[in-house]
């Protein structure tokens, strides 16, 4: 009755079943409506983790080692107990950066490095191959025995038989279709799928009750119960064996399987894309942390006594333990429950095919083919727009190459090996995963270097203690590599290397890996510097949560919109608040009551324009005050004042800066605009010499003109004119001289005669000179006191008595018209020369005082003395005093006259001899 | 989050508690020949004690604040903060 | 050229340096002209004020008030439209002559002039008609 139709065409409804799932369930999502957003569906699919390995493969283990098959479930029980914390963080890294696999992940993590995306890619698939071709192998082999049916015929050890070899290329070929139409069936080649989600997880439940189906028939129909079974098992020595762990190796691999098996829930391709990439709610990794172990424990309870039974019942050891779930059911004459046990096994391997391809199509698409093809692809290809049709045919061919290289490997290698060895051959694989992802997720100093060399470190060790060592069981390579170690080195034996001896296979490569793996992680990683990418990417990761608290959060107070406005205007300004919810109504299409309450959608608009002007965590800050919301969580509080006082900080270091920077700029301004002056001035004074050279000139031309043009004038016309003109010449050759005088002294080019010379006979001279000046106006009154005691100074005497001369003829230019009273009083005081020069004037207005040093600058009226005055006596005699290390100055009060001021330093020596000389007087 | 941390804490206590369970140096005590009602002593007791771990487990699940699980379910995209208004340009 | 026998045109000099409008004082009165003469601009515009001048030679840089404020009082004032300013300069820069020229004046004189120059300027000023304000 078990014919193969038979036996197909029910196969091939439960798979159009799981497909019409499957379709349902995309279906669904599409419309909004998900029916995998569940804890239990969740639970359900991530127990893809239960293979036709699990289902037909741990009766096999049970066999060999009795109650050793377990560390492999009680592992991820542990996981799952504390690892919800860490799959919620891959979670919501996942999701914040949108990684699509394993490789993306550690690749994205290690600063977005196309390098490791590849090898983890590369390590993925081959790892995963060999249990691949292990469901395969199930499948086929549970296939031809069960088409046997009624007899129980193991399916020869032979590859040499084309039917059947043809058979299991058929049904790689259909899997590989399945595979295709669920995984890729989205043109938008989206790394969700919810359909194949919902299909896995009922698929979980058809092998759970399959198996319980074929535990149940075995406990309490063939046997009378658990006590039956084991006291029956316990009368044989060898079957009591497996009642109990087998010493310290036992121990050992308990102990490495136990460790193994909790990464592997996590870090195997298809657990990582069900666990974390299919994942709709977090909320769910919380149930599963007790729904999963759930169901392990219950597709395990009859392991063992399905194990033991099918020991019992057939002891001569021909039938292969690893199909005991189907045989036993045959051999009690039980069609359909074999027929329920086989479509359980091929629901357990499907299952695992279908979410292991698509999960290796994605990484191999993402992270290997198309860095390949857009590096050195056709060169258009960075310019296709539309990559998904490309993308979706990578993953197809994918599919179908990594099922047809199991096909291969199953039909070679595989032939030599137990299901569970080959499992756990890709568990030491995936499990090389492990330490770059923890360390990714907890240890920011974790770098590229590190785990680029962990991985390819622990990677090569695999291949060479277990991918090697199997080819060599094969006959790929030589017999004797695996039994005494290549070149007959001993210490180079793949199964006990370094010498390390007495283990399983799989405990061993698990040590070695890890020691390498970890060891290459941490040390490389202590001795190299992550890239700022790398860095950024790494804060990113281990601190997730800190970040997105910040920003992403809802806020559940309530405000009002004129509140928030008023918020707003606080720090924008109220045209730019006003402005800016103008645009939100823009956004949102619509008005918003400026009296009424805020939805999240301003609430939020707001943070953010907030955001934009102090900072995401000032903002938050800011938007908690007004929404009245009580921060009840401590911790957040702290760190949002943490953080808001660095950026406070950081804002105060910034204005320090601005400020700096404005200050230079001032200055820069200041220096520009002193320039400016400058160079004004310069013209003015070009203008100013021009124009004072111009004027005596005009009289000269003229009058010498008048006087050619004019012969017929009278005697004492043409002697005023000559006098003009030799008056204007002479002041002229003044203006020149005094023009060439001071260009020289402030070119430094003047020929100073400086010398000490006693003061008083220079002070004498000067006077004697100025009396020439009074010979227009004796009607003014020259008082002069020059005291005795003069000291001697160092200075050049003509040049001293040039800057009297210009002192006094200025006080007789512009002192009383009518009582013209010229002082001059020389004196020694604190080592210095002070000469005065007063006049009875009118005096200098306070803004006029500086502007008199100025060249060509006179004070008030000058008319009348016009021809006297260059305007450039007071600037060269400052530049004179200046030469002697002197100073002049000017007191003066408008009304009641000026009193010029010069000082030279006495010379030092004489001092001394001074105030001896002004001690004796007192 | 006081409460969530008391969760984080009581599964750190639970994976501690079914790490000594179900690995040495506690688990060789169990290794003995003995049958209770028939069923091997080891057998017995690691089902029993993941049948523990299982139940508190989902007691801890249970208990885990529902506002929490709000705030940690599907993230929302994190907010992007308005680049620096154009007015701001024209301020400059 | 107006015939200065039958009515003299009269002219104003406004000048800071004595010994220029000496000179122009001269010249003017030998070509035939009614000559008056200021010091500065303020008591220009008196001088100008007390009887309206035919022309006035003005120059720039002058204290109290300077020859552009003087010209623009001149030609700001429509009373005063008849009055023909030519400006005096010793700062022979062309920005002066341009200010000048913009202020209203009808001829700009550079220091050191040429006497017949400036005799004929003076003359061909007055026999055209005032330029429109």
């Amino acid at each position: 009755m078990l014919s193969a139709p038979v036996v197909l065409i029910v196969s091939l409804l439960y798979l159009g079943l799981l497909f019409a799932i499957a379709s349902y369930g995309d279906r669904r999502a599409d419309a909004g409506r998900s029916i995998i957003a569940t804890p239990y569906v969740y639970a359900l699919s991530i127990a893809v983790y239960c293979t036709s390995w699990t289902f037909f493969g741990s009766v096999g283990r049970a066999v060999s080692s009795g109650v050793g098959f377990l560390p492999i479930y009680l592992g991820p029980t542990l996981t799952f107990v504390l690892g919800w914390i860490v799959v919620r963080k891959l979670i919501r890294i996942c999701k914040a950066n949108r990684i699509t696999s394993i490789a993306d992940f550690i690749a994205s993590r290690y600063g977005k490095s196309v390098s490791l995306g590849m090898l983890v890619s590369v390590i993925a698939v081959v790892g995963i191959l060999p249990y691949i071709s292990l469901q395969l192998k199930a499948i086929s082999t549970s296939f031809s025995i069960l088409i046997a049916y009624p007899d129980i015929r193991m399916p020869a050890h032979s590859s040499g038989v084309a039917a059947w070899q043809a058979t299991e290329l058929y049904i790689t070929l259909a899997l590989a279709a399945f595979a295709i139409l669920f995984g890729t069936r989205h043109i938008d080649a989206s790394e969700r799928h919810e359909g194949m989600v919902a299909a896995i997880a009922f698929e979980s439940l058809v092998k759970l009750v399959a198996f319980l189906a074929v535990g149940l028939f075995v406990t309490f129909s063939v046997f009378n119960g658990f006590g039956d079974i084991f006291t029956r098992a316990s009368s044989s020595e060898a079957l009591s064996r497996l009642f109990t762990i087998d010493g310290v190796a036992g121990y050992t691999s308990w102990v490495t399987l136990t460790i193994l098996s909790m990464a592997a829930i996590v870090v195997l391709p298809r657990q990582f894309q069900v666990l974390v990439i299919e994942n709709v709610d977090k909320r769910h990794v919380q149930q599963a942390m007790w729904m999963l172990p759930l169901y392990l424990l219950l597709i395990n309870i009859f392991v063992l006594p399905i194990a033991l039974g099918g020991l019992l019942l057939f002891p001569d050891g021909k039938v292969d333990p690893d199909t005991f779930v189907l045989t036993i059911a045959m051999q009690q004459g039980a069609p359909v429950l074999a027929l329920v046990a086989f479509i359980g096994g091929l629901s357990a391997a499907t299952g695992m095919i279908i979410v292991e391809t698509v999960a290796l199509a994605t990484m191999v698409s993402n992270d290997l083919v198309m860095p390949l093809l857009l590096r050195i692809g056709p060169r258009n290809l960075t310019e296709r727009k539309d990559l998904t049709g490309l993308l979706i045919a990578i993953r197809r061919g994918t599919i179908l190459l990594v099922l047809l290289l199991g096909y291969v490997y199953a039909n070679t290698v595989g032939e030599s090996y137990a299901l569970v060895t080959i499992g756990l051959v890709s568990f030491v694989a995936a499990l090389q995963f492990a330490p770059a992802i923890l360390a990714g997720l907890y240890w920011k100093g974790a770098t590229r270097v590190g785990a680029l060399s962990a991985l390819l470190g622990g990677f090569l060790i695999w291949i060479y203690t277990l991918l090697l060592p199997s080819f060599s069981r094969s006959g790929w390579i030589a017999a004797s590599f695996a039994e005494n170690g290549p070149w007959g080195l001993v210490l180079l034996k793949p199964y006990a290397l370094l010498g390390l001896e007495g283990l399983d296979p799989i405990s061993h490569a698990t040590i070695w890996t890890m020691i390498i793996n970890v060891g290459l992680l941490v040390g490389v990683s202590l001795f190299t510097l992550p890239s700022v990418i790398e860095r950024g990417q790494a804060v990113r990761f281990v601190d997730v949560f800190k970040q997105a608290a910040g920003s992403g959060r809802e806020w559940h107070g309530r405000a009002g919109v004129a509140e928030l406005k008023a918020l707003m205007a606080r720090f924008l300004g109220e045209p730019r608040a006003e402005a800016a919810l103008v645009r939100l109504e823009q956004e949102i299409n619509g008005p918003i009551d400026r009296q009424g309450l805020a939805n999240s959608a301003t609430v939020s608009f707001v943070e953010r324009q907030l955001a934009g002007a102090i900072g995401a965590a000032s903002a938050r800050i800011m938007m908690a005050s007004v929404l009245r919301e009580e921060m009840h969580d401590i911790d957040e509080v702290t760190r949002i004042l943490d953080e808001a006082s660095q950026l406070v900080l950081y804002s105060r270091r910034l204005e320090e800066k601005s400020r700096e920077l404005e200050a230079t700029s001032q200055e820069l301004r200041g220096a520009n605009e002193q320039l400016k002056e400058l160079d004004k001035l310069k013209d003015d004074f070009m203008a100013t010499v021009s124009h004072e050279i111009r004027t005596p000139l005009t009289s000269i031309r003229s009058f010498s003109e008048i006087l050619r043009d004019n012969p017929d004038l009278g005697e004492q016309e043409r002697q005023e004119f000559v006098t003009i003109i030799v008056q204007e010449s002479e002041r002229l050759s003044r203006l020149i001289n005094d023009i060439l005088d001071l260009a020289k002294m402030e070119a430094g080019t003047t020929e100073w005669q400086i010398a000490e010379h006693p003061l008083g006979p220079i002070v004498e001279r000067a006077v004697a000179a100025t009396s020439g000046l009074l010979t227009h106006r004796p009607d003014i009154e020259m008082s002069v006191d020059v005291s005795a005691a003069l000291p001697p100074a160092m200075v050049d005497p003509d040049r001293l008595i040039q800057v009297v001369v210009n002192l006094v003829s200025n006080a007789v230019k512009f002192c009383d018209k009518a009582h013209g009273r010229v002082s001059i009083v020389a004196r020694a005081r604190d080592g210095w020369l002070e000469v005065d020069v007063s006049d009875n004037g009118v005096g200098i207005s306070a803004e006029d005082i500086e502007k008199i040093f100025e060249r060509f600058q006179q004070a008030g009226n000058t008319l009348t003395d016009k021809p006297q005055g260059t305007g450039l006596g007071l600037p060269i005699s400052r530049q004179i005093l200046q030469r002697f290390d002197g100073t002049l100055s000017v007191v003066s009060e408008l009304g009641r006259g000026s009193t010029f001021t010069f000082r030279i330093p006495a010379v030092k020596a004489s001092i001394a001899a001074h105030d001896r000389e002004v001690g004796a007087v007192t | 989050m006081v409460r969530r941390n008391r969760t984080v804490d009581r599964s750190v206590a639970l994976f501690l508690l079914g790490a000594m369970l179900f690995l040495p140096p506690l688990l060789p005590v169990f290794n003995r020949p003995e049958r209770i009602a028939g069923i091997p002593v080891l057998y017995l007791y690691i089902f029993a004690a993941w049948c523990l771990l299982i139940a508190l487990a989902a007691v801890i699940a249970r208990a885990i604040p529902h506002e929490e699980a709000d705030s940690s379910a599907a993230a929302p995209p994190l907010a992007t903060p308005a680049p620096p208004a154009s007015d701001g340009d024209r301020n400059a | 050229m107006t015939d200065p026998a039958l009515s003299p045109a009269k002219v104003l000099i406004v000048d800071d340096e004595p010994n220029i409008l000496l000179s122009l004082q001269f010249l003017m009165k030998k070509a035939g002209y009614a000559v008056r003469t200021a010091k500065d601009g303020e008591e220009a515009l008196a001088e100008i004020a007390r009887e309206m001048p035919d022309i006035v030679l003005l120059d720039v840089m002058m204290p109290k008030l300077d020859g552009f404020s003087v010209c623009q009082r001149i030609k700001s004032d429509p009373a005063l439209a008849g009055v023909r300013v030519v400006m005096l300069t010793a700062r022979g820069r062309d920005v002066e002559r341009e200010k000048g020229l913009s202020l209203g004046a009808d001829d700009y004189i550079t220091k050191p002039f040429s006497t017949k120059d400036a005799i004929d300027r003076v003359a061909t000023l007055l026999a055209r008609p005032v330029k429109p304000a």
